[in-house]
């Protein structure tokens, strides 16, 4: 699913700065990976380029076998919204959009007819404990709810690459545990490919593949077995 | 496009505050150059109307008291209009379309049994009255007949007639003036002209015999043709003094021994004025509408970069940049359009109502000067206008939108 082959990326804010020395990874197809590394490791903007977010300076990366390289702003939207859906610790809902709206928003811009994408989007919101909650402003939400509601968007044009960062880093140990059993779920359930940055071992834990980062680079990778 | 209009009807219900903001800015930019424009041209309206009365390019011709001495002559010599004089201009005066010498008696009392006004008499010529734009709204003015056979006949203003006459028809009854019996023939109504007692018009030549023997005539107006800018009317006026000072014995130079009246001089006057006061009001109106284009301008860089957030939050999710573009020029499209509209809509509605009043009042009152006279706005120009803060609306929404939607999705992400 992603295959990435030493992936350079500095930034230059000031004196320059190296993030990643040459990352390769490969991510197979319905995996449930996640990232785990000191802060300033580098995981995050591995995940941003993942996601096409941001752009890398040397290497090359691969989605679904397609190489993601200098591509235009018109052809990385229409990539991700086709094909990877985001999970944010700060959810990065819309505020003023209710739950519903929020939800159905990646369907907007697939150019679904209102009415058609709030019915999937209430369908979505319902799969996820929120039905009531529907036409609440995020605002009026917890972080859990937020979460979810987050997680229901980033499922509802279903990707084949659902990308979080640090998707319970906002969250209580309950709340989290919650997040974590769906995205889970949805792994399961839809296949889809996940990849999440976290730093909390236990949240790492529950997933197929553990990758340590260390000042830009893998350090090592873990197998984990699931029951 | 049904969609994109709810999308930026949420936005638009989520920022209620900053859209009225905006909106009233624009709203009140052109209102502002409605009324600005209005109260101009009602000022120039009212005041044209006043100079109405006078045909544009009538001249009047007063004899003076000589200033510079001639041929021998000491100076401040008076001169004087014989009828010989008045015939020789009336022959020698080229592309004359009306010609009327005028006998001016300044006090003079016009008597109906017990009732009297008090007034100037003025004995002229049919001219006079193509001259000084009277409309006759009953009976008839002097003719040529009238002042051939040197018939006793008088044109008087209705409130004159009505003092004189009350509620009976004044035509065809009989008056004193000065003691002369004279017959009531018609009645005018004068332009603009505001005077407390309107004069009452003769036949210039009844006028001659029975109140001026002497014959002299101190006022002699005319009209000519093809005198349409202020060198001609310059031109004419030396031209005139020569050919006067040759027959009249003074000076050509001097420019005291006649008066020349150049009506169009005093009307172009008036007009350069009118033209300045103009210019004035749309600098004002245009630096009104800056002002406009200037707020939405400020208010749209804020609310793109608050939303630059949002903006990467919608990337995310697959939107292009060009559906955020377009989002927020329809959005400011919408709000500059809604709002630029009804300033209009109550700036039109404030001038034509406030016109349709002053209308009224000008009705009731028809001898009072006008100083404000249908103060309303081209609606071309409001419409230009309006567009204009349209268009500089969405160049507001453009110009920052399109640098949003140029940064780094990661980037907006993490704008706070």
């Amino acid at each position: 699913m992603i295959h990435l082959e030493n992936i350079h990326k500095t930034y230059y804010a000031g004196s320059p700065l190296h993030v990643l020395k040459g990352v390769d990874l490969d991510v197979a197809d319905g995996d449930f990976v996640s990232i785990m590394g000191a802060s300033g490791s580098g995981k995050s903007t591995l995940l941003n380029i993942v996601g096409i977010l941001d752009n890398y300076d040397e290497g090359n990366y691969y989605l679904d076998g397609r190489l993601i390289k200098d591509l235009t702003e018109t052809q990385s939207a229409k990539v991700r919204n086709e094909m990877i859906g985001f999970v944010f610790q700060s959810f990065n809902l819309i505020n003023f959009k209710t739950a519903l709206e929020n939800v159905a928003l990646p369907l907007y811009y697939r150019g679904v007819s209102r009415k058609k994408r709030n019915a999937i989007a209430l369908d979505y919101l319902d799969r996820l404990g929120l039905k009531d909650w529907a036409d609440h402003l995020p605002s009026e939400m917890s972080g859990g709810q937020k979460q979810r509601v987050a997680i229901a968007r980033s499922i509802i044009a279903k990707p084949r690459l659902i990308l979080a960062d640090e998707p319970t880093g906002a969250l209580d140990s309950t709340t989290s545990q919650e997040v974590m059993d769906i995205l889970r779920q949805v792994n399961r359930e839809e296949g889809i490919t996940m990849l999440i940055v976290t730093h909390a071992r236990e949240v790492a834990e529950q997933t197929n593949k553990i990758v340590n980062f260390k000042d830009g680079l893998i350090s090592s990778i873990e197998d984990i077995k699931q029951l | 496009m049904k969609d994109l209009f709810q999308e930026i009807f949420l936005t638009i219900r989520a920022n209620k505050m900053r859209t009225f903001l905006t909106g009233f800015s624009i709203s009140w930019g052109i209102f502002m150059l409605i009324i600005l424009l209005g109260a101009g041209n009602g000022l120039q309206n009212g005041m044209m109307e006043g100079f109405r009365y006078m045909s544009k390019n009538s001249i009047s011709l007063y004899p003076g008291f000589t200033s510079m001495p001639y041929n021998g002559m000491q100076k401040g010599r008076r001169i004087r209009f014989s009828q010989s004089d008045i015939e020789f201009l009336r022959r020698n005066l080229t592309n004359v379309s009306a010609f009327s010498p005028i006998y001016n008696k300044w006090s003079s009392n016009i008597v109906n049994g017990k009732e009297v006004v008090s007034s100037t008499m003025s004995g002229v010529e049919p001219d006079y009255q193509v001259m000084r734009s009277l409309e006759i709204t009953s009976g008839r003015f002097i003719n040529l007949a009238d002042n051939r056979q040197n018939r006793k006949v008088v044109v008087i203003h209705p409130k004159t007639a009505e003092v004189l006459f009350r509620n009976q028809n004044p035509i065809g009854q009989y008056v004193e003036i000065d003691h002369v019996p004279f017959q009531v023939i018609g009645l005018y109504d004068e332009d603009g002209a505001a005077r407390r007692s309107p004069s009452f018009y003769i036949p210039l030549n009844t006028a001659q015999i029975i109140f001026n023997p002497s014959g002299y005539i101190d006022d002699v107006s005319f009209v000519v043709e093809g005198i349409e800018n202020k060198e001609q009317s310059t031109d004419f006026s030396n031209k005139l003094r020569r050919m006067l000072s040759q027959r009249l014995q003074f000076d050509p130079n001097d420019q005291n021994a006649i008066w020349i009246q150049d009506r169009l001089s005093d009307y172009m006057q008036a007009q350069t004025i009118f033209n300045g006061i103009a210019l004035f009001v749309w600098i004002i109106g245009i630096g009104t509408l800056i002002a406009g284009v200037v707020g939405v301008s400020n208010i749209m860089l804020i609310t793109v970069k608050e939303r630059t957030h949002e903006f990467g939050v919608r990337k995310a999710l697959g939107a292009s940049p060009r559906s955020i573009l377009r989002l927020v020029v329809w959005e400011s499209l919408t709000i500059t359009t809604i709002f630029g509209y009804i300033g209009m809509v109550v700036g039109v509605l404030l001038t034509e109502g406030l016109a349709s009043i002053l209308a009224q009042n000008a009705a009731a009152a028809t001898d009072e000067p006008h100083i404000f006279l249908n103060p309303t706005v081209d609606l071309t120009v409001v419409l230009a206008a309006t567009a204009i803060l349209v268009v500089a609306g969405v160049v507001a929404g453009y110009v920052p939108a399109k640098r949003a939607v140029n940064v780094k999705p990661i980037e907006a992400l993490q704008h706070k």
